[in-house]
């Protein structure tokens, strides 16, 4: 018999007025007994509407199921038939609007916690030092993926699986894409990142850093290296600017360089070689994700207040339900349906002010959401020193246009031909923010998963 | 992946002005002048950007010049002849244009002139008339006058108190060679934002087009950082992957100054941190 307790077990995590001051990890994990419990709340349904929501198409009965006997390992099996990175996801995917939001207990109370469990047995199987699993036999096939993050990792993880000699191509001096650079220490330690990796490394992927395809080599070389096929996971590109005046004041920053000197830098860490500024008041512009954990930085590194200011309501918010609810509990402020117009400076060109004005919302845009609409004479001043930018980016166009017959859209984002991840280059596949613009770590995974299997197929049928 | 990028010869250009030769056979492949590195000294260093003075294809070796004037390149010049960097990566950046040039300009300034030598030697193998000005603050300082004279068809030495070459500013010189009827295509100005800012004072006024290399505060260098934005005729530009060239009369150079002071302090508290440390260091050899 089910548990058939409405509420899903919480999650143990570091008080909020202890954790806004350190880099820690934020939620802690569930015990072998909380793991259990949740677990026994699960109704095996026969139709499983949380897998078909799944991107990378877990099943999720099967490893609750396992996780109720108290059989972990299975448990990691189950997982790892179709992620390579489970640590990763039970700590990042936004299960409310994946896997937990079809789950049936959601309907008269709270859904499976699937994205804790799913940590729980990650972890688990971390703390258990088993014997990385066996190298697969060789098919005498090559594949360069270009880009070490989400959505190459998991490509390369799965083609490595199958027996193919995978080399990744990263531009930084570390692998792990948006999990090292972007996603902070405090949500996602770089420990279980290097580990997912080392996992990876054990495979037999080769990772070669500080190789910017598009400069170092292009993709034609990539081809004559005998590589017989590629998947572009280049990520996300240049940060936005919202274009208003002021934005190119000392104390200005995109979240990307916030976050990039916070995580890959370290510059959090007392002696780090990389600068970063500690804020009195700090700003951010934006709703999603990124908006909340650059916040969050701001605040650990010891800013009195800090303001998150969106344009369309709390209810708008792309962000992970969990982040925004951790960002309030952190103290951070939030400023919904206001905008910011103008960056303020002082005579020597720092910041000391952004004028913001106060919006309603009208009709559901394109975006399905709520237009926003500017309410005239509300103009105010909100004092800070520090304004970071967190609206998004435009795809990196190094790899574009280095590439003969690869085409990318209006947006500069690539143009696929269909789930596969193919370009209309042959035998250049691709995923991830490249195509989609900035979204999630999962929807990556997912679309480096696709692309696998599609290279799979391309290279067996060349012969 | 360490072991990768060994320094294969290193040599002291002047008393803080260093030029080593790094083992890098892909980067060496591709380079052209007005590109650049980023590298990293050790495995906690700063990313460090800097431009490509020459590179070797056959021989697989990249050239970069560097000032020591902070704790970032006090760490690389800890490593020695044979030593590897931890990290480089490039070329990144847009090559220097230099297609269609008959006759040319180049103004170098102190450093600068690392970066300004290998377009003017570009050039100078491309039949282009190569005009050479180089300034540096004194005697001391001056740094590769041999090759610029091996490849400029006029050579201009400036330095600031007249201990060596003629006493002036680049910009002076600069006017006088115009004032002579020399009729240029272009000039290409790289040294301090300043220097940069007058030359461009000089030419707009005989409407000559000019070309600056900008340096600005950068992390990743590949695009994604934002952090080395310019405003450019009036639009954001990103050095990293639209320059680092850009049209020195459409450039916001007091926007850039201002910018690239955002970590005054912090830089002055690392060198002086990097000062003690490499002083502790040097003592028991002393």
């Amino acid at each position: 018999m089910p548990d058939m307790n409405p509420k899903k077990t919480p999650m143990p995590a570091q008080a909020p007025d202890v954790r806004n001051k350190n880099f820690s990890e934020v939620a802690l994990g569930y015990t072998r007994e909380m793991a259990v419990g949740e677990a026994k709340r699960c109704l095996n349904c026969k139709n499983k509407p949380c897998v078909s929501a799944c991107p990378v198409r877990i099943d999720i009965p099967a490893f609750i199921e396992r996780v109720a006997h108290e059989d972990f390992e299975g448990a990691y099996e189950v997982l790892s038939r179709s992620t390579s990175l489970p640590a990763v996801c039970g700590r990042v995917c936004p299960q409310e609007s994946q896997c937990e939001g079809k789950c049936v207990r959601g309907i008269k109370g709270e859904p499976v916690g699937i994205g804790r469990l799913e940590r729980f047995v990650a972890d688990w199987h971390r703390a258990q030092k088993s014997a990385p699993a066996a190298k697969p036999a060789p098919n005498g096939h090559k594949v360069a993926v270009i880009g070490a993050g989400p959505s190459g990792l998991t490509c390369a993880g799965d083609l490595a699986k199958l027996g193919y000699a995978v080399t990744i191509f990263e531009a930084l001096h570390l692998p792990g894409g948006v999990l090292s650079y972007g996603i902070p220490e405090f949500r996602l330690p770089k420990q279980i990142v290097q580990e997912e990796i080392d996992g990876l490394r054990a495979l037999g992927v080769e990772i070669e850093c500080n190789t910017v395809v598009g400069k170092t080599l292009t993709v034609d070389e990539l081809f004559e290296m005998g590589y017989e096929a590629l998947f572009i996971g280049s990520g996300a590109g240049l940060p936005r600017f919202m274009g208003i005046p002021g934005e190119s004041l000392k104390g200005v920053y995109s979240a990307n360089e916030y976050l990039t000197r916070i995580n890959l830098m370290k510059a959090y860490l007392p002696g780090s070689a990389t600068p970063i500024k500690h804020s009195r008041r700090v700003a951010v512009v934006g709703g999603g994700n990124v908006a909340m954990d650059a916040a969050r930085c701001a605040k650990r590194l010891g800013a009195e207040e800090v303001f998150i200011v969106y344009r369309r309501g709390l209810e708008e918010m792309p962000a992970r339900r969990e982040e925004v609810e951790h960002a309030q509990e952190e103290g951070i402020i939030f400023h919904t349906l206001c905008n910011p117009v103008e960056v303020l400076g002082d005579e020597n060109g720092n910041v000391c002010g952004m004028r913001c004005v106060r919006m309603t919302l009208g009709e559901p845009d394109e975006s399905g959401r709520r237009r926003p609409i500017v309410q005239e004479g509300s103009d105010f001043v909100l004092d800070v020193d520090t304004m970071i930018m967190s609206i998004g980016t435009s795809p990196n166009p190094l790899i574009r246009s280095t590439t003969p017959g690869l085409e990318a859209d209006r947006r500069g984002c690539l143009i696929v031909r269909d789930e596969s991840g193919l370009t209309t280059r042959e035998g250049v596949y691709a995923g991830g923010d490249a195509v989609t613009g900035a979204a999630t770590v999962i929807l990556a995974m997912g679309a480096g998963k696709n692309a696998a299997q599609a290279i799979d197929e391309y290279i067996h049928q060349k012969g | 992946m360490t072991g990768m990028y060994e320094i294969l010869s290193k040599e002291a250009l002047n008393p803080t002005v260093v030029r080593i030769t790094v083992q890098a056979p892909r980067i060496a492949r591709k380079a052209e002048p007005g590109q650049f590195v980023i590298l990293r000294a050790k495995e906690q260093s700063e990313r460090i950007p800097l431009t490509v003075a020459d590179y070797d294809r056959e021989a697989g070796s990249v050239t970069v010049i560097y000032q020591i004037v902070g704790a970032g390149t006090m760490e690389l010049n800890t490593l020695r002849a044979g030593d590897c960097l931890h990290d480089l990566v490039g070329p990144l950046g847009t090559p220097t244009h230099t297609e269609a040039l008959k006759k040319v300009c180049i103004v170098g300034g102190g450093v600068g002139c690392a970066i300004a030598y290998p377009v003017a030697k570009k050039l100078h193998g491309l039949g282009c008339t190569v005009h050479s000005v180089v300034g540096f603050r004194n005697r001391d300082l001056v740094i590769l006058e041999d090759e610029f004279r091996s490849v400029s068809d006029e050579l201009r030495l400036m330095t600031d108190d007249g201990s060596y070459g003629e006493k002036g500013l680049v910009t002076n010189a600069l006017e006088k060679l115009i004032e002579a009827g020399n009729q240029y295509d272009q000039v290409i100005a790289i040294g301090p934002l300043i220097m940069m800012k007058f030359v461009c004072k000089v030419t707009e006024k005989y409407g000559i087009k000019t070309i600056v290399s900008m340096n600005p505060i950068m992390i990743d260098g590949t695009g994604m950082c934002g952090g080395c934005r310019l405003t450019v005729g009036g639009e954001t530009k990103f050095a990293c992957v639209d320059g680092p060239d850009f049209d020195g009369h459409l450039v916001d150079f007091d926007e850039a100054m201002a910018r690239g002071a955002m970590y005054r302090d912090f830089e002055q508290h690392a060198r002086e941190e990097a000062c003690r440390l490499f002083q502790k260091e040097a003592e028991p050899n002393a």
